[in-house]
């Protein structure tokens, strides 16, 4: 990493096309993202194919602050893209990033975010093919934006859908909910927690991929970005017709989340998390899904949470008090309703 | 002397069914000489007296100066017929029912002659736990549908056996048409059965009971003697029971039941033993003997030798008499005090079948005490308390419903479904002028609550006739009773704002339709603004209303957290309010809660999940954990109940609450146009901490700020739009200081005041003012 003379901060220049921009990409980017495609900074980036079906996704992180406990935008912008096309059984291969850049920015932090990009590019196994950047004027945008595009193939044999969700699946997610919300919600605002949170940001595909190899039956897989667990569960029952029936006892929420989201009127099972999945499983596959994302190291506190149920989109939480409540999608910041 | 002889016939409508009306009228015909006959109709009772003018005349009268304890006449016909030359009175075949007039009545507790019976050995009701006859015993709770007869009822798969038929079919019997009927031979039984579900028989017995020497009951009471918890299959509903004087017992259910604070109630033996623990004041006496046994909540007397456990921090207790013969045959022998809590598992409805109660009570009660008579619809104890003379509901079920109040409605009116609030829920059907509430429901946050909601409300439906053209409905976008209002088949839907229909419960029950004031004391209600509401002034009337004066609002950390957690209000307030004074005040007295309290302060200074709430419930809570009597509140309400615990009890009895010194102290009132400014209470209340002033004088002036505040505000309304009628609803007038206070000042300044003593003033009333407020609105046309 080079020394940026103190002070040194992105100009409008920096987004002009002409010499400066070309340093930039040079000085920054080129060096961080060392790949064979980009290399050639020619207007496509030609990819070699698998002979495989593609998969192709897209994400824009904005994200306040930029760095927070545990991670920061770059590896955001990796890991949320790596890992929507992990959860689709894709094995990702080529990102394609756009960085729009606030007039103003400290060279050295975009420097920190490509660093960032690139560590988490090579703990995930995938290149920047392709890249773009803009300046605007400051003001216009809040320091740094960044977009990811995704590509990868998905393995012949593989093929998730919500079709194939019957009665009797099984619900696994890779460990504890809530923790990249919080500490994203903690840094922001300076919150003094009881405990460190940390955000669980990071590549899924190693551990979708390991899932695929023993388990080619997993039904459908999904992460667990905004809106949380409860939010993709309830998008899931939706678009495959069927009903969901968790049981709150087994969810796995760290206590320092617990106690921290009861103080702010967060409820965990909305929050963000950045490195979880739930994966739904044959019931007869699901002793050996958790044995086998259990071994992983991003799922040691892997656990059933639940079952599919027949149904019509309806998901079910069975409360640790015995009753039954709905959920539903987010719906904003909740307000009080004890009289 | 005259000769002459005159035909009556008299169509009584009311609750004139299945509470002895016939074989009364029978009985005072054939006293007062005359022949004719009885009925029961759709439309009511149908009665055709025959014999001299005079004769006649006295048997009108009687008939309503003294009907049957239970009847309620609310309507009553004579018409001049031809006399038809009859010898005899008869009672002949009921005929033409279902037209709906015809109401079910409220479950009735034992009456006297059934417990004498109950208690002598050569009676064949001896010892047994489901005698009734035409002047007690279950109604509501059995009913399935009309018209009321025994095959529509849960006594449907109880054939009687020849003795209990001659009774039931016997005009000069006191069990004639006592649908329930029952006996040893031919009703009910009650059983004993462990946590496992085995049966006495298998009962490997705790030290000192053996079942098999003695019978159900006896059992049943040793248990309770050595300490256990039992499950107690009851008229409306399962009962967690144990010996209130037991100490670890009534702990081990606190326990079990995660139920910390909550005041449980006590079932005593009879008035003595209530008269050895509590004071009562003779309209207590009277509320506790009464038909309906609700619980009342009475004042402990000093010395009271039961556990402080049984309702911690408060120096009252819940308390009611038996009420099923179960209950006298639990009390001849057994403990003479029970709890007699609710048998549910805490947030979920009552337990009211077997199954269910032995896998939901699981783990909270040691044994169950069983019975084989369905309970159709779940009904909960009621609880209420007497001030000034005055009953008010704290909870309106058991023993009142389905009672319909008559209630002032448009011509023309549509049946109007209310479909009442979140926590504390009932529904309200509205039909031609009778408001009929539902039982208590509750909280309506799970499933199973909104499944309770749903099930009352049909039961309700059907038991009256009557489906809603219109439902309205609370506007808080999270209330689950509102989602399912919208969901419904219902032609007309419409919101109505939780004061308001606060405001308009007050009314209707009242008889108002004129413009009010409305002073509207609450926890939470969402305005029309989005914001959190409870502390407002309200001018209107069933169509509409206007706010005129509320409470600044504050900042509410987490919202719903924050109601859990009464400090956080008190931060919020004291931060909001005193500025950088606040600030170290909260800090000097929340030290405590180390980095929560600097969570707080930080959510406070970023907004972050701070929604506004004008709220009487928030500022009780603030002044309550101010003086350290509650901090986190462990049931609804707790901190506000402990903190007017502490304040001078307004007597029950109208005798003594004429001389109770009405002399106010209030903190400075300060108003801001129309808000009301918190600070001048906010800042006495901390420096009078600071001062080392008692809490009971700081809890008593604060009481009088609130008090003062709304009475200031009635007198700007009079002064502005010369209104004169004030209404007092919300949760807030649970509290008795301020529901005995705040009146008789009111009075003295010449308004005219109306309070609730009919329904609760505060959720439990909602779906009331809901209903009537709906149907105003759509008779209007808009
Ligand atoms: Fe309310
Ligand atoms: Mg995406
Ligand atoms: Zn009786
Ligand atoms: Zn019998």
């Amino acid at each position: 990493m080079i020394n940026h003379p103190d002070g040194q901060v992105i100009l409008l220049a920096h987004g002009d096309g002409g010499a400066l921009s070309r340093e930039l990409v040079e000085q920054v980017f080129l060096r961080h993202f060392k790949s064979e495609p980009l290399l050639p900074l020619a207007d496509a980036a030609l990819l070699d194919d698998s002979g495989g079906r593609l998969a192709l996704t897209t994400d824009s992180f904005v994200v306040d602050p930029l760095f927070f406990n545990g991670g920061d935008i770059g590896k955001l912008a990796v890991c949320g893209t790596v890992n929507d096309l992990a959860v689709s059984g894709a094995v990702p291969r080529y990102l394609a990033a756009s960085f729009m850049i606030e007039e103003g920015l400290p060279l050295a932090t975009l420097e920190r975010v490509a660093a960032s990009m690139a560590a988490a590019c090579a703990e995930a196994g995938v290149q920047v093919a392709a890249g773009d950047t803009k300046v605007v004027q400051r003001g216009h945008l809040d320091k740094l934006f960044i977009t990811t595009t995704g590509v990868g193939w998905l393995p012949a044999g593989v093929e998730p859908g919500y079709h194939r969700l019957a009665a009797g699946d099984v619900v696994l997610i890779n460990g504890f909910l809530g923790d990249h919300g919080l500490a994203v919600l903690s840094r922001r605002h300076g919150l003094e927690l009881d405990g460190q949170i940390v955000s669980d940001c990071a590549p899924l595909n190693g551990i979708t991929g390991a899932l695929l190899a023993r388990c080619p039956g997993v039904k459908i897989m999904r992460d667990l970005t905004r809106g949380g667990l409860a939010t993709a569960v309830k998008e899931i029952a939706l678009a495959a017709g069927v009903d969901f029936r968790l049981e709150e006892e087994a969810l796995p929420v760290r206590d320092v989340v617990r106690g921290a989201a009861e103080m702010l009127g967060l409820d965990p099972l909305y929050l963000a998390n950045e490195g979880k999945f739930l994966a739904v499983v044959d019931a007869k596959e699901a002793q050996t899904a958790l044995d086998v994302l259990r071994e992983h190291p991003l799922g040691r506190r892997t656990c059933a949470i639940g079952r599919v149920e027949a149904g019509r989109g309806n998901v079910y939480l069975q409360t640790v008090m015995g009753g039954t409540r709905l959920l539903d999608l987010l719906a904003g910041e909740p307000l009080p309703r004890i009289c | 002397m005259s000769t002459q002889t005159t035909r009556l016939r008299i169509t009584v409508n009311g609750t004139v069914q299945g509470v002895g009306f016939r074989p009364f009228v029978y009985n005072l015909a054939r006293t007062c000489g005359l022949a004719g006959t009885v009925c029961n109709t759709g439309k009511g009772v149908e009665i055709e007296v025959e014999g001299p003018p005079e004769a006649v005349r006295r048997f009108t009268g009687e008939l309503q100066a003294r009907p049957p304890a239970l009847a309620r006449i609310t309507g009553l016909q004579c018409r001049e017929m031809p006399p038809l030359g009859d010898r005899e009175f008869i009672i002949l075949q009921s005929h033409g029912q279902a037209a709906g007039q015809v109401l079910v009545p409220p479950d009735v507790a034992t009456c006297a002659d059934c417990r004498r019976e109950m208690l002598d050995p050569a009676d064949r009701h001896f010892r047994y736990p489901f005698t009734n006859c035409t002047n007690c015993g279950p109604r509501f709770t059995i009913v399935r549908d009309l018209p009321y007869d025994r095959p529509r009822t849960a006594m449907a798969s109880f054939p009687m056996c020849p003795e209990c038929a001659r009774e039931y079919h016997d005009p000069a019997d006191r069990r004639f048409h006592a649908q329930p009927v029952a006996c040893p031979a031919c009703g009910p039984q009650v059983t004993l059965v462990d946590a496992a579900g085995r049966s006495p028989d298998g009962l490997s017995g705790p030290a000192g009971v053996d079942s098999r020497d003695h019978d159900v009951i006896t059992a049943a009471q040793q248990l309770l003697q050595a300490g256990y918890i039992l499950a107690v299959k009851g008229l409306g509903g399962f009962h967690l029971a144990c010996d209130a004087r037991n100490a670890a017992a009534v702990d081990a259910l606190r326990r079990r039941k995660h139920r910390p604070c909550r005041p449980l109630a006590v079932m005593c033996r009879d008035m003595s033993v209530v008269e050895e623990y509590c004071l009562v004041a003779p309209e207590e006496r009277e509320l506790l003997l009464s038909p309906a046994a609700p619980i009342v909540v009475l004042a402990r007397k000093p010395g009271c030798p039961l556990p402080a456990v049984l309702a911690p921090g408060l120096q009252t207790l819940g308390v009611m008499l038996p009420y099923t013969p179960l209950h006298y045959l639990l009390f001849a022998g057994g403990p003479p005090a029970l709890v007699m809590t609710s048998g549910n598992r805490s947030g979920l409805p009552l337990a009211i079948d077997n199954e269910r109660a032995l896998s939901e009570l699981d783990g909270i009660a040691d044994y169950f005490l069983l019975h084989n008579r369905e309970i159709v619809n779940r009904c909960d104890d009621s609880v209420t308390m007497v001030v000034g003379g005055e009953t008010q509901f704290l909870r309106r079920s058991r023993g009142y419903v389905p009672r319909p109040l008559a209630v002032p409605v448009p011509a023309g009116a549509p049946v109007v479904l209310g479909m009442g609030g979140e926590m504390k829920n009932t529904c309200c059907l509205l039909k031609a002028g009778e408001a009929y509430l539902s039982q208590h429901v509750g909280r309506v946050d799970t499933l199973e609550g909104q499944a309770n909601l749903a099930g009352s409300r049909a039961a309700l439906a059907r038991l009256i006739r009557a489906e809603p053209a219109v439902v309205a409905y609370d506007l808080h976008p999270g209330y689950h009773s509102s989602r399912l209002a919208r969901e419904m088949a219902v032609p007309v839907k419409t919101g109505v704002q939780h004061h308001h229909a606060h405001l308009a419960a007050c009314m209707a029950e009242n008889g108002l339709t004129a413009e009010c004031a409305g002073l509207i004391l609450d926890g939470t209600g969402y305005g029309p603004d989005g914001t959190i509401r409870g502390f407002e002034v309200l001018r209107g009337d069933y169509r509409r209303f206007a706010r005129e004066y509320y409470l600044a609002p504050v900042p509410l950390p987490g919202g719903d957290g924050a109601v859990r957690n009464p400090w956080i209000s008190a931060v919020a307030y004291l931060y909001t309010f005193l500025g950088r004074d606040g600030l170290d005040a909260a800090r000097e007295r929340f030290a405590h809660r180390g980095k929560e309290l600097a969570l707080v302060e930080t959510m406070l200074r970023a907004g972050l999940n701070t929604p506004p709430a004008s709220s009487c419930g928030r500022i009780f809570d603030a002044v309550s954990a101010m003086l350290g009597i509650c901090e986190q509140s462990t049931y609804e309400a707790q901190a506000a109940i402990e903190l007017g615990d502490l304040v001078p009890r307004f007597p029950a009895g109208r005798r003594e609450a004429a001389e109770f010194p009405l002399d106010l102290q209030p903190y400075p009132c300060s108003f801001r146009g129309a808000v009301i400014d918190p600070a001048p209470v906010l800042a006495g209340v901390w420096r009078e901490i600071k001062e080392g002033v008692p809490a009971s004088r700081i809890a008593r002036r604060f009481h009088d700020w609130v008090a003062a505040v709304v009475i200031a505000a009635a007198l700007r309304l009079r002064e502005k739009y010369g209104i004169n009628n004030v209404c007092l609803s919300g949760g807030t007038w649970h509290n008795r200081y301020l529901s005995g206070v705040v009146p008789r000042l009111l009075a003295q300044k010449g308004f005219a005041v109306y309070s609730h003593h009919l329904v609760p003033a505060g959720d439990g009333g909602l779906s009331l003012g809901q209903a009537v407020a709906g149907c105003y609105r759509v008779s209007d046309g808009n």
